[in-house]
């Protein structure tokens, strides 16, 4: 009984973290696009912004179910400490360290937006450009840490993700990414 | 509530009567600036009643109970910015007398308990006499700040935001300073000249300040005159007659053919206006006001499209650079107008300026959108004959000045 | 009356805003609303509060509020 409880947290680990990972891909695709202003997917500009939004609450509901399944699954050997100080784990400290990172930089990104009325446009932005290091900090974490982290599978659906995210970024680094080229606000002052 | 034992100032030179430049010189001949709560002084204004004269004619007294009602301490900024480029009083005022400038901030702080008081000073003003003066006065130190910001650096909120350490650039008006202004205090900013007037208010009383003007439009104002003779600097009643003023200036009348009021934010009146009355009941139907006390005469002989042109141009080229629509609409308005000042022009170009004047007004965080498109639609009705004569290929100027 | 106070040194033409509130809203040439009201900062009726509250938190620049 006991170890069938464990091996479904172990499963429940693993599959959370790795649908997290999709989620935060997603959640950083369609944060690109909503920052375009471009309507996409047939939703809407509000849309896109309300999909990037229900993207990440979901990934990070997701990460809180991976690292609770975790500490209680008595073989990953969690202790609370590592939900915040990385690097002090027992079991491969430098790639639960990367986790343990990424939940931390995930938590204030999540309170900023959460709270983004409240801290302004600024400071919103600013924690919001922390996502940037989030994402491969969480990959290289699933690659490294997970125990799928070798099949090929988990290769290929990690190889995409990065496929994905890449695309988003190099269209967000072009020329063309701002709608339609219209004469838009040069932004001589910085807000 | 007037204490002072000074014989008031009489007839129509009031602020640029008082020339003194020491604080002792100043003090014999005016008295000290009498002390006021804010209850006093809001009294006081009101039933002077006493207008901003920085161009928006707010009246003081409501500007002055909304900071005096906040929790917390308010800042006092008194404005000499003079962005408007056809404006000279606060050069003339705080060189003439520097301390009836500071006085206002001085009853003003003082009512209203204020730490700081600033006084902003403009790129094109020399404050070092202002400073001379700030310092030996006894009393809080007056704050003299040398400030940039081009046109819209004197806008209250820009002005705000440059004391703050960050751009000139107008902020959200929905948060206006008199709520959260320099560090996030409720802030009062007046106009130099408003300063000016206070302080003459305060020592001879609103009977005394009301003896000149008109009823509902009370006191003196200053206005710089310029265009077909030297810029000068004028104190005249409020609700003197335009011819007067032009008169006064030493404009030759018979060579006016518009004159430009309020400045590039203000109104074209063309030449069979010279009985108007300067004061709001006789400048309202013309949708027109004095703003910060402007008037600019056009020769006959020039073209009063291409002036136009030039000036929406010119303040195209001044907008802070935040607002989409006046970013955007701005200089395609100033260029639309700029094709049509040619001569032998495509007529769809009329409706296009009527058409990208609706779409900038009321749709920036400040009130220079909606300046330039009242400009603009002036200058479409008082030069509409002219705007005809384009069309057909015709243009009448003969000199460009 | 509440009214939809646009931020307008804030706003860079998403046009998120006009999605959701078409009756109150139009975009003009460059993308930027424009109010449909001919009121500065449109009144929300009643009707159009839910969707008044989802433009604010739509518009990714916070240039929206509701007061």
């Amino acid at each position: 009984m006991t170890a069938h409880l464990d091996t479904a947290l172990w499963a429940l680990g693993r599959g959370t973290g790795m649908v997290a990972l999709v989620m935060f891909t997603l959640t950083l695709v369609l944060g690109i696009v909503s920052r375009s202003g471009r309507a996409a997917l047939g939703v809407g500009r509000f849309g896109v912004a309300e999909l990037h939004r229900t993207a990440a609450l979901t990934g990070t509901g997701l990460i809180t179910l991976h690292i609770g399944t975790l500490y209680f699954d008595p073989y990953a050997q969690l202790k609370l400490v590592d939900f915040v100080f990385p690097f002090l784990g027992s079991y491969r400290p430098f790639w639960l360290g990367l986790g343990t990172l990424a939940v931390d930089l995930l938590i204030v990104i999540t309170v900023v937006s959460l709270l983004r009325e409240r801290v302004g446009p600024r400071v919103f932005r600013a924690v919001h450009c922390a996502t940037y290091a989030l994402w491969p900090v969480a990959l290289v974490h699933a690659l490294g840490n997970g125990s799928d982290g070798g099949a090929l599978w988990f290769r290929v659906l990690a190889g995409l993700c990065a496929a994905a995210v890449g695309i988003a970024l190099s269209w967000r680094l072009s020329a063309g990414y701002v709608e339609r080229g219209r004469v838009r606000i040069p932004r001589s002052v910085p807000r | 509530m007037t204490t002072t034992s000074i014989a008031p100032l009489t007839g129509t030179q009031r602020v640029l009567a008082v020339r003194t430049e020491s604080w002792r010189e100043h003090v014999d001949a005016l008295g000290p600036a009498p002390r006021l709560s804010s209850d006093e002084l809001i009294r006081l204004v009101d039933s002077a009643g006493l207008t901003g004269r920085g161009g928006a004619g707010f009246p003081t007294a409501r500007k002055i109970a909304a900071v005096a009602a906040s929790r917390r301490t308010p800042v006092v900024v008194g404005n000499a910015m003079e962005g408007e480029f056809l404006s000279h009083k606060d050069r003339t005022l705080l060189d003439q007398a520097p301390h009836l400038v500071l006085d206002g901030l001085d009853i003003l702080g003082r009512a209203l308990g204020s730490r700081r008081l600033i006084l902003a000073t403009g790129e094109r003003i020399d404050s070092t006499r202002v400073r001379r003066a700030a310092a030996e006065r006894p009393g809080r130190l007056v704050d003299v700040r040398d400030l940039g910001g081009g046109f819209i650096g004197g806008q209250e909120s820009a002005l705000v935001s440059q004391l703050n350490g960050r751009a000139a650039v107008p902020q959200d008006p929905h948060t206006p300073v008199y709520v959260r202004g320099i560090d996030g205090r409720p802030t009062l900013v007046a106009n130099a000249e408003t300063l000016a007037q206070l302080a003459l208010l305060a020592r001879f009383g609103p009977d005394w300040f009301r003896s000149q003007g008109t009823p509902d439009d009370p006191g003196t104002f200053l206005i710089s005159v310029s265009g077909l003779t030297p810029p000068s600097v004028l104190e005249v009643p409020r609700g003197i007659r335009l011819r007067e003023v032009l008169l006064q200036a030493g404009v030759p009348l018979e060579r006016v053919g518009a004159v430009l009021l309020g400045g590039y934010h203000g109104t074209w009146l063309r030449p069979g206006t010279g009985d108007v009355r300067l004061c709001e009941e006789d400048l309202s139907p013309y949708g027109a006001s004095t703003g910060a006390g402007i008037l600019h005469v056009l020769s006959v002989d020039s073209c009063g499209l291409r002036v136009s042109a030039e000036i929406a141009t010119y303040l195209a080229a001044q907008a802070a650079g935040q607002c989409g629509p006046c970013v955007n609409g701005m200089p395609r308005m100033a260029d639309t107008l700029t094709r049509l000042a040619v001569p032998g022009s495509d007529p769809r170009l009329v409706a296009e300026v009527d058409r990208l004047r609706g779409l900038v007004i009321g749709r920036g965080a400040c009130a220079h959108p909606d300046g330039t498109a009242r400009f603009v639609a002036s200058t479409m009705l008082v030069f509409a004959r002219h705007v005809e004569a384009h069309l057909r290929g015709e243009c009448h100027e003969t000199s460009v000045d | 009356m509440r009214r939809l106070l646009i931020d307008r040194t804030r706003c860079d033409g998403h046009g998120s805003c006009a999605e959701l509130l078409p009756e109150l809203l139009d975009l003009d040439e460059w993308g930027f609303p424009i109010s449909l009201t001919g009121e500065r900062d449109p009144a929300v009726p009643r009707s159009l509060a839910a969707h008044g509250e989802r433009a604010v938190r739509a518009c990714p620049l916070m240039a929206l509020r509701i007061g």
